[in-house]
């Protein structure tokens, strides 16, 4: 798009939107929120971003190709039912750490792994087909 | 729980609190495995030749995995998981019994034949687009379909292996793909929304989804719920699934499109699904509406067995006569499950294992074959026989099979299935099967008399090798079928118990609800 505007605000609503987005994916234990929401603000931005610097700038930012990372997000999810292997609780259990890094107690838990799978899997199954959407409806 | 807390709850109300051992992990490790494996693979996308060896080797854990929770089943009875630890009925339960684990076995076998004949049939773009991602998660699909002892849970785990297979159906994005992809897709659509709607009447009715609460609730409410609509919804549902006479036209219509080991898989797996979601339902849940239904799927049997060898005679493409041998077979299964008892049930069960070996071996034989021949069509193949003696014999065999002739698998539920069907007087039933085998002879026989036995004069009178990537899985899916047909007395006892855990499932509830359990 040859909006000066556009390209100029679009660098920072995307960094913003991002941010945002993992702030809604940590929030969503206990609120509103969660991986599902959190993964599609921030493929809107890759949108966003894309509309405004052309897919190949996005594909070259977020250097993995879409499918990857949603096939990482699909395995950390596995990875968070299988960690309860290890507690001798039955698959998907909860099982929380609480280290102190700096003096600040930071609640880390198997579901969190697990929600962090989900915002993978949506950030990379969606941003794949959006990607591929803009890259024939612009040229 | 963000705060570890520091006033005790009784949590022995809410959680499971034994611990819980490896042999308990076996229940949902195929499901955790696949997906595992699939996920990797979709990560590693540069190393395209690694997938082969990485779906392969995980199919082959599969199999080792599905036969160690076999074993353990068969010595300590139904095994239960609850996810995440919620006591039933609110957490969600796997539960592996006999029936469950023998089909999930097989599936995983049948899958690792694939495996094995996909390396010298998926080219490279193939495996670009995802062929053994694919594959893993279709199983990852069908083991926790044959495993999950909650109705949605199924529903979830039929979607999966849906979504999977429509990626396989379109590897390769020919015209004729895409047409059979969707009439394939639009026709299972319907039939999982079907599922979906009697799944959420039936959570209506009942107010729970686990299969071990509805089994021993429904004996309370079969006064006043409709639970023969609802049974019939399922019938319905899982008939399209399973191809099933009148709903069975989506079957022919797509199979023969996708690659050759594609629609073997599915021959082998897909409607093998349905027919065990349907004996799970009608068989454990609603035996009583079973019975009320049984004339009705009787005849839609017959008919399904009928019609889909009639239509195997009429065609002249191999695997479009492959795929009316599916229908065909699917209704010997429908008849099993229709007479009832532990000689139907017991018979529709081992028709259904003995069908997924044998189905998925013969359409090896056809991509095979029209590799040899230069064509899919038996009026133009000829002289298969004189280009390769092994694997002529292995695909007769694979025919003797289908057809319900000793000494192969298929020989023993045919007679399970016949005596059962004139146990309780229906000698129209038992005319079917028997006429149904027949003319199943006589479709096999003309395949193999056309393009195997005629001679080719056009062509030069010489052997072609076959890679050993393709010979190897058809040899072990035609002579297991030899073996079990040979000694089917371990099979046998097992699948007659698997039956007997079904009709009277007092074990399977015990597993899911420890003495007596909630309520």
């Amino acid at each position: 798009m040859k909006s000066v505007i556009f390209r100029t605000v679009a660098p920072f609503l995307t960094s913003l939107m991002t941010l945002f987005s993992i702030f809604v994916l940590l929030r969503g234990h206990n609120e509103p929120g969660g991986g599902f929401i959190g993964g599609l603000i921030a493929v809107s931005a890759l949108a966003i971003y894309g509309i405004a610097h052309g897919v190949e700038t996005v594909r070259r930012a977020i250097y993995f190709h879409p499918l990857a990372i949603a096939g990482a997000g699909l395995f950390a999810a596995t990875v968070a039912g299988l960690i309860s292997l290890f507690a001798h609780v039955p698959f998907m259990t909860g099982l929380w750490v609480y280290p102190s890094i700096f003096g600040v107690e930071i609640p880390l838990s198997t579901v969190m792994l697990f929600d962090t799978g989900v915002y993978l899997v949506v950030v990379g199954s969606i941003s794949s087909v959006a990607l591929s959407l803009e890259e024939r409806g612009g040229e | 729980m963000a705060v570890p807390t520091s006033s005790p709850v009784d949590l022995s109300a809410a959680l499971v609190l034994g611990p819980t051992t490896f042999a308990d992990w076996l229940v949902i490790l195929p499901v955790a495995w696949c997906f595992a494996i699939g996920a990797l693979l979709v990560m590693l996308r540069r190393p395209i030749g690694l997938h082969s060896i990485i779906a392969v080797a995980g199919l082959a854990g599969l199999v080792l995995i599905d036969a160690l929770l076999l074993g353990h089943v068969a010595t300590k009875g139904p095994v239960t998981m609850v996810m995440g630890r919620w006591l039933p009925p609110f957490g969600i339960a796997f539960t592996a019994d006999l029936t469950g684990s023998l089909f999930a076995l097989v599936a995983a076998i049948v899958a690792l034949a694939g495996g094995i004949f996909s390396l010298a049939d998926i080219n490279d773009s193939g495996r670009r687009y995802g062929f053994y991602p694919f594959l893993m998660l279709l199983m990852a699909g069908v083991s926790g379909a044959f495993l999950t002892g909650d109705v949605f849970n199924l529903y979830v785990w039929f979607e999966v292996l849906l979504i999977s297979s429509f990626g396989l159906l379109v590897l390769g994005s020919e015209p004729e793909q895409i047409d059979g992809t969707v009439k394939y897709g639009f026709l299972n659509l319907v039939a999982t929304t079907l599922f979906l709607v009697a799944t959420g009447y039936l959570y209506a009715v009942f107010g729970t989804l686990n299969m071990a609460d509805i089994a021993r609730k429904a004996e309370g409410l079969r006064g006043g719920a409709p639970l023969t609509t609802l049974t019939a919804l399922y019938v319905l549902a899982f008939g399209m699934k399973a191809a099933a006479f009148p709903v069975n036209f989506w079957l022919p219509a797509s199979y023969h499109t996708p690659r050759v080991v594609v629609s073997a898989l599915f021959a082998g797996l897909l409607t093998k699904v349905g027919i065990y979601a349907l004996i799970r339902v009608l068989v454990m849940l609603f035996p009583v509406e079973r019975e009320e239904l049984s004339f009705v799927m009787a005849l839609a049997g017959a008919l399904t067995m009928i019609v889909g060898v009639l239509g195997a005679l009429a065609q002249t493409d191999f695997r479009r006569i492959l795929g009316y041998l599916v229908v065909s077979g699917i209704g010997s299964m429908l008849a099993g499950i229709a007479v009832g008892g532990p000689g139907g049930i017991g018979g529709a069960i081992f028709y259904a294992l003995h069908s997924m070996l044998v189905m998925t071996g013969l359409y090896f034989a056809a991509g095979i074959a029209a590799r040899l021949g230069g064509d899919s069509s038996i009026a133009t193949v000829s002289g298969l026989y004189r280009k390769n003696v092994a694997f002529a014999a292995l695909t007769l065999m694979l025919c003797f099979a289908v057809s319900g002739l000793p000494p192969f698998s298929g020989f023993w539920p045919k007679v399970m299935l016949v005596k059962a069907a004139l146990d309780i007087g229906a000698w129209w039933l038992a005319a079917a099967l028997l006429l149904a085998g027949f003319c199943t002879v006589i479709a096999t026989g003309r395949m193999f008399l056309l393009a195997y036995w005629r001679d080719d004069a056009a062509a030069a009178d010489e052997t072609v090798q076959l890679p050993s990537a393709v010979l190897a899985p058809l040899a072990a899916l035609s002579l297991l079928p030899l073996g079990v047909g040979l000694y089917p007395e371990p099979l046998l006892a097992t699948i007659q118990s698997a039956a007997a855990g079904l009709a009277e499932p007092s074990a399977y509830l015990n597993s899911v609800f420890p003495a007596g359990g909630l309520q």
